[in-house]
């Protein structure tokens, strides 16, 4: 087939493409620059080459301690909140009613906690959590457990970890109900004569059918956690001590409270790279899958 | 395996209300042990909801069920030990061809052994030895129903196997042989079953007794052959046959009818005719033969003439009814106009579209 030549096409792609260079490439290359250079303010800049790099992936200096100390924090924190809301959201789902007015009842329940902003939801939870002042911090006090999220470690991660089980189990839930409400009513009546147990049906049907959104859910989790800044910062300040500083806690320590514009550059570049490695891990994971649930054509 | 009564039993979605709104109306009748059976009727007549209620995936709101006299209405699915297979197949993605077919004998506890030997045959029967080890999902269609079919004739202690319309995703090829196929399963598993379609040669083809249903009600129930000679109801008349049944208004009295002032003999004498009441004949068209017109003949306008093959059908206008006939070998009309020769055998009367028994 003869392709038609019109360079005029170019017109068209232009505006994103100059959209996209002023919104995502340029400031990219400009932390890109910072990371190869150091500076004692003045907008003087001396050449660094990949110092800040080296410094930054070797865990025996200050920012590489750092670095894998909050990367850890946030790998932990990922791992637990998966491991909580991806059951805890196909529960809910699955216990949640099919049709009539309590679906939409549901569904309006489900979606308050993902339209609150999140530095009101941080805000929330450090009122909710006060032992003076605050509800649930008051309540477990006088039930005689000694709870503070402000000196004690554990607390003060339960309080973050349950903030955010709070704040995006619902995401996984809607997600999960929309997989469920796609399996047509067949399934249930075929798997009804076949006798089989509530596990059972859950097992060989929902659990397979909901594959694909769970892996959306888990990738949306992973993401959205893994770059978890304001609410730990809103509640814990990343305290106490540094227990509870994230990575992006610690880049905005080392930006803006220490003014090291290239330790935060080659940080936030690693960081960065990080995040797109596991997204195409993910995505490669996704497709991968769905190729393989595709029907031969052919024979049968 | 059982002989199964439907008792009064009706069904409304919506509760109760007007027995006319039902989606089943009350029906009470027999399926005997080890039939084959169709029920047969066009869509929304409410075969589906027959079907469900026998299997119990709907509870009645009406009536009862009883199998081998022992009353299951209110008996679960699993608890009245039925096979069903829907109109698109249902495979469970992550098992093989072989732990599907398994899993209605896994989930009732089957040993081992047995459940093998039962999957080994029914994949034999369906010819799916070859897929047994495969995933389900990469399969076609075609397989994947084939596999909706073994699971629902995997177990050899059901009390009847019932078929939602299953070769409707079939290819027409395909189709044919697993049609005979479930016949022939049909002869050696000894089973009930029940076919719901809506296609009338898959209906006769499968059955002993087909089971008409029009408008939620259960119009006849018989062996093709009663259905096609002496259909209870016109819509029986109409529905089975290609093309189906002439119905036309007539005046009867004692062993004639008239139409438009023309007589047309009758084979039985109809006395008592209730009344007030819509009286038509009605006629299948393998049964009239057009011929050039005659004064004792009635007459007929003709529009179009369909060559089957095998067999002509003209189809004509008696006034503004639209009426089909015979056009016997070697003829051909002369003009617009035809007669119509009736065989009075095959003349039955209707009064509001129920058959009516001469003396």
């Amino acid at each position: 087939m003869d392709k038609t030549i019109n360079q005029k096409a170019w017109f068209l792609v232009l505006p994103v493409f100059l959209v996209v260079a002023f919104s995502a490439i340029l400031p990219l290359m400009t932390v890109v620059n910072y990371s190869m250079q150091d500076t004692f303010g003045n907008n003087q800049f001396f050449w660094n080459g990949v110092g800040w790099f080296k410094e930054l992936l070797d865990p025996s200096t200050d920012l590489g301690s750092r670095f894998f100390a909050s990367l850890w924090r946030n790998l932990f924190f990922s791992g637990v909140i998966l491991a909580i809301e991806v059951p805890l959201g196909i529960v809910v789902a699955l216990s949640m009613p099919r049709d009539g007015w309590r679906v939409a009842f549901c569904l309006v329940v489900l979606a308050l906690p993902l339209l609150i902003p999140w530095n009101v939801v941080g805000t929330i939870w450090q009122i909710f959590g006060r032992p003076d002042i605050g509800l649930f911090g008051y309540v477990l006090n006088s039930a005689g457990i000694d709870y503070n999220y402000v000196s004690n470690e554990f607390d003060a991660w339960f309080t973050v970890i349950l903030m955010d089980v709070w704040h995006w189990t619902s995401l996984v839930a809607l997600l999960c109900y929309a997989g469920l409400k796609s399996i047509p009513d067949a399934y249930y009546q075929a798997a009804q004569i076949d006798g089989a147990s509530r596990w059972a049906v859950f097992t060989a049907i929902q659990l397979p059918k909901m594959h694909r959104v769970l892996l959306i859910a888990v990738l949306l989790r992973f993401m959205d956690s893994f770059m978890i800044y304001t609410e730990p910062f809103v509640v814990t300040g990343g305290g106490p001590g540094n227990s509870t500083t994230f990575i992006s806690i610690e880049l905005v320590k080392i930006a803006l409270g220490q003014f090291d514009l290239g330790k935060a550059a080659a940080l936030s570049l690693v960081y960065n790279l990080i995040i797109l490695i596991v997204c195409w891990l993910f995505y490669t994971v996704m497709t991968n899958a769905g190729a393989e649930r595709r029907p031969v054509q052919g024979g049968a | 395996m059982a002989r199964i009564d439907l008792v009064d039993l009706a069904h409304s979605y919506g509760g109760n209300g007007d027995t006319d709104s039902y989606a089943l109306k009350p029906v009470t009748m027999t399926w005997r042990q080890g039939g084959a059976y169709a029920l047969l009727g066009p869509s929304g007549c409410g075969k589906t909801t027959l079907l469900n209620l026998i299997s119990g995936i709907v509870t009645p709101s009406h009536g009862r069920i009883l199998f081998d006299g022992k009353d299951i209405t209110k008996a679960s699915t699993r608890e009245r030990n039925i096979a069903q297979v829907f109109q698109f197949p249902v495979i469970y993605d992550t098992m093989t061809v072989g732990q599907n077919l398994a899993f209605p004998l896994r989930n009732r506890g089957v040993p081992k052994g047995e459940i093998d030997k039962r999957v080994a045959e029914i994949a034999r029967l369906l010819d799916l030895t070859p897929e047994l080890d495969r995933k389900a999902t990469r399969l076609t269609a075609d397989a994947k129903q084939k596999i909706s079919l073994g699971r629902g004739l995997v177990r050899s202690d059901v009390a009847a196997v019932l078929f939602d319309e299953p070769l409707t995703v079939i290819d027409p090829e395909l189709k044919w042989q697993l049609r005979s196929k479930l016949k022939a399963l049909h002869r050696e598993l000894d089973l009930t079953m029940i076919y719901v379609t809506h296609d009338q040669t898959e209906a006769l083809t499968f059955a002993d007794t087909v089971v008409v249903m029009h408008d939620g009600r259960v119009v006849q129930s018989g062996t093709p052959a009663e259905l096609f000679d002496k259909p209870a109801h016109t819509f029986v008349g109409y529905f089975i046959g290609s093309p189906g049944m002439n119905i036309i208004a007539a005046e009867i009295s004692g062993r004639e009818a008239r139409i438009g002032g023309r007589t047309i003999a009758l084979s039985r004498s109809y006395a008592a005719l209730p009344s007030p009441a819509t009286i038509e004949i009605g006629v299948r068209p393998e049964f009239v033969d057009i011929a050039e017109p005659a004064p004792d003949l009635l007459s007929a306008n003709i529009e179009r003439i369909d060559d089957l093959g095998r067999i002509r059908f003209a189809r004509v206008r008696i006034g503004d009814v639209k009426f089909a006939a015979r056009v016997p070998g070697g003829f051909a009309p002369s003009g617009a106009t035809v007669g119509l020769k009736f065989q009075p055998d095959h003349v039955h009367v209707y009064a509001d579209s129920r058959l009516v028994e001469g003396a």
